[in-house]
């Protein structure tokens, strides 16, 4: 038990450090900046007066390791800064959008997880066969579709020819747990077919590998019918890989909404992040990078230390 | 040649699918100036004109022939993808060579800086770097490469930690060949199987990063005919059951297919692999 607290701490440690430099980079990327920041964004027009303006409230008149310590202290604090664009703060900015984007990323993966394990254990368990070389093809397609791809074609679809749901997901407070799922179901199926191969993949590979060792044809020997031996023998074991696999596309799915977003004008992190990048809101943009950094990196940590409390073995590499 | 001859005739249908679509592209994008009825950024009727005998896909938001824009942008987006593809694996594979044959300290500065580049989804540090460096298409290429050849690194340092500890490069180092000679007449061809598949599948995903970045407006700018960027531009024509907006983003799902099918095919061949 120690042993497994000791190496969850290391992995917590590891993943702290390195959430530590990737806020340096996000923060000092803007250091490195050729020129001057300030005559990149207001132009070569803007006068003296204004530039040393926009410099004080930057606060690029203070040496860097000062300002990234403010910043990073004020992070902690829950205070991200104000925006450039409208000065409102980006905590108020950010709130609201944040519990969408988390809304849709759950959505998506309620729909894609049940869905990419059944389809997986059924090409193990009819492998080679017509179904299975089907949900192949489909998959190893499905996988190199960029995502606006796909969500224009269920707009196209879903919502101008068959007219079932909305091809613009306006979400708002006021509505119900039931009519916000209703609105976000196009965004969120896009989302599910983008993720749905990879881990279908996994699961396949991870089971039929199984398949191959001594302990499963002793089961077959037995007599066991052939679900029964994938469900109850082979899936266990197979867990660790599975398991890492759909976190990692949990991962994915909160960094790909940013495209889903803007296609659907959904209301969440995405969309700001682009529209802080369109208007070089660097304060904005820093603040949700770090954000979506963030989440990526706890969920790859979750993976790593999930699928090592599901397979004892991995705690001892080697 | 005849053993490759051979090996085409032996080629399941989804990898000549591959290699047609892939020829057929190579072929858009070099002829297309001859193929194209109007110039690349020529405004030539209204905007939004529908299909027709004139104008075979109607016009864009601007009055823009779009098959014209169609078959140039194959140029502009799979060139720029193959530039930045080719720049990943200079990178990827010369660090990750040094990495596995230099070790050491060395491989640990190399490998650290990598993990902590790879901690970072791709999209958002591309944005990130974008935002502050501005959108110029050499500033796109670089970004772009470096961020992948962390990838391309990966694969060629394992590849070569494991042909490093092979007899004959020992020998080599004893004949006192230096470290270059030793990269490139023992490790490359050696790892160049693996990395000519992995290739394939880099080129997949700069060239759908490349897409989405120039979808969100971030990536090539206009007035270069570009497959991202139309479906944006074209976007509201989809609002009224047109499909003609969708055809760019076919035509990026087509080529990311093919080159999948072919690299498919290619590493059951090399790998000896069956079908795990």
């Amino acid at each position: 038990m120690t042993q497994i607290l000791t190496m969850v701490a290391q992995r917590l440690a590891l993943g702290l450090l390195t959430l530590f430099v990737v806020s340096l980079i996000i923060f000092l990327g803007v250091e490195l900046l050729p020129g001057d920041l300030t005559q990149a964004i207001l132009g070569q027009a803007a006068t003296e007066e204004t530039v040393a303006a926009f410099r004080k409230e930057l606060k690029l008149d203070l040496p860097p390791h000062e300002r990234y310590i403010a910043w990073l202290g004020g992070i902690l604090q829950g205070d991200l800064g104000h925006s450039l664009a409208n000065k409102r703060a980006i905590t108020e900015l950010m709130g609201v959008r944040l519990w969408n984007t988390l809304f849709l990323a759950f959505i998506s993966a309620v729909i894609s997880i049940p869905l990419a394990l059944g389809l997986g254990i059924l090409a193990a368990l009819y492998r080679n066969t017509l179904y299975d070389r089907m949900v192949n093809i489909f998959t190893l397609s499905s996988i190199s579709f960029p995502e606006f791809f796909v969500a224009y074609i269920l707009i196209l679809v879903l919502a101008v020819q068959l007219g079932w749901f909305p091809s613009i997901s306006n979400i708002g407070e006021e509505l119900g747990f039931w009519e916000r799922v209703y609105r976000s179901i196009l965004p969120a199926l896009t989302l599910t077919l983008v993720v749905v191969a990879h881990m279908m993949r996994m699961t396949r590979a991870a089971i039929i590998n199984l398949m191959a060792s001594p302990y499963i044809e002793m089961a077959n020997l037995k007599g066991l019918p052939r679900a029964r031996v994938i469900v109850k023998h082979a899936l266990p074991n197979a867990l660790a890989p599975i398991i890492n696999v759909v976190v990692i596309n949990l991962a994915y799915l909160v960094v790909g909404v940013v495209i889903v977003e803007v296609v659907f004008v959904y209301p969440g992190l995405g969309q700001l992040l682009i529209d802080a990048v369109r208007t070089r809101d660097i304060p904005v943009v820093q603040a949700t990078g770090l954000f979506f950094a963030a989440a990526y990196i706890l969920l790859n940590l979750t993976a790593d230390v999930l699928s090592i409390l599901t397979n004892p073995r991995l705690l001892h590499p080697r | 040649m005849q053993d490759a001859l051979r090996l085409l005739r032996s080629s399941p249908w989804s990898a000549r699918f591959g290699m047609f679509v892939v020829l057929f592209y190579v072929f858009m994008a070099t002829f297309a100036p001859v193929l194209t009825p109007y110039g690349e950024s020529e405004i030539v009727a209204a905007e939004y004109e529908p299909w027709s005998s004139e104008f075979l896909l109607g016009t864009d938001n601007l009055g823009r022939d779009m098959l014209t824009r169609l078959i140039y942008g194959a140029r502009n987006t799979i060139g720029i993808a193959l530039v930045t593809t080719v720049l990943a694996f200079l990178i990827g594979s010369v660090t990750g060579f040094l990495a596995a044959t230099l070790g050491g300290w060395t491989d640990q500065a190399i490998s650290r800086v990598v993990d902590i580049l790879m901690a970072i989804p791709q999209l958002i540090f591309a944005l990130l770097i974008l935002t502050i460096v501005g959108t110029a298409i050499p500033v796109l290429v670089v970004v772009i490469a470096v961020l992948d050849s962390t990838r391309v690194f990966r694969l060629a340092r394992a590849v070569a930690m494991n042909i490093v500890v092979m007899d004959y490069v020992e020998v080599a180092r004893l004949r006192g060949e230096g470290l270059w000679w030793i990269m490139r007449r023992e490790l490359l061809p050696n790892a160049l199987p693996p990395l000519v598949a992995e290739f394939g599948l880099r080129f997949c995903f700069v060239f759908l990063l490349l897409s989405a970045l120039s979808f969100l407006g971030l990536g090539i700018q206009p007035p270069t005919a570009d497959w991202g960027s139309m479906v944006r531009d074209n976007a509201t024509l989809i609002t009224f059951g047109d499909f003609t907006p969708i055809l760019p983003a076919a035509s990026i799902a087509l080529l990311t297919v093919g080159v999948n099918f072919i690299v498919d095919w290619f590493l059951h061949q090399t790998a000896g692999l069956k079908d795990e």
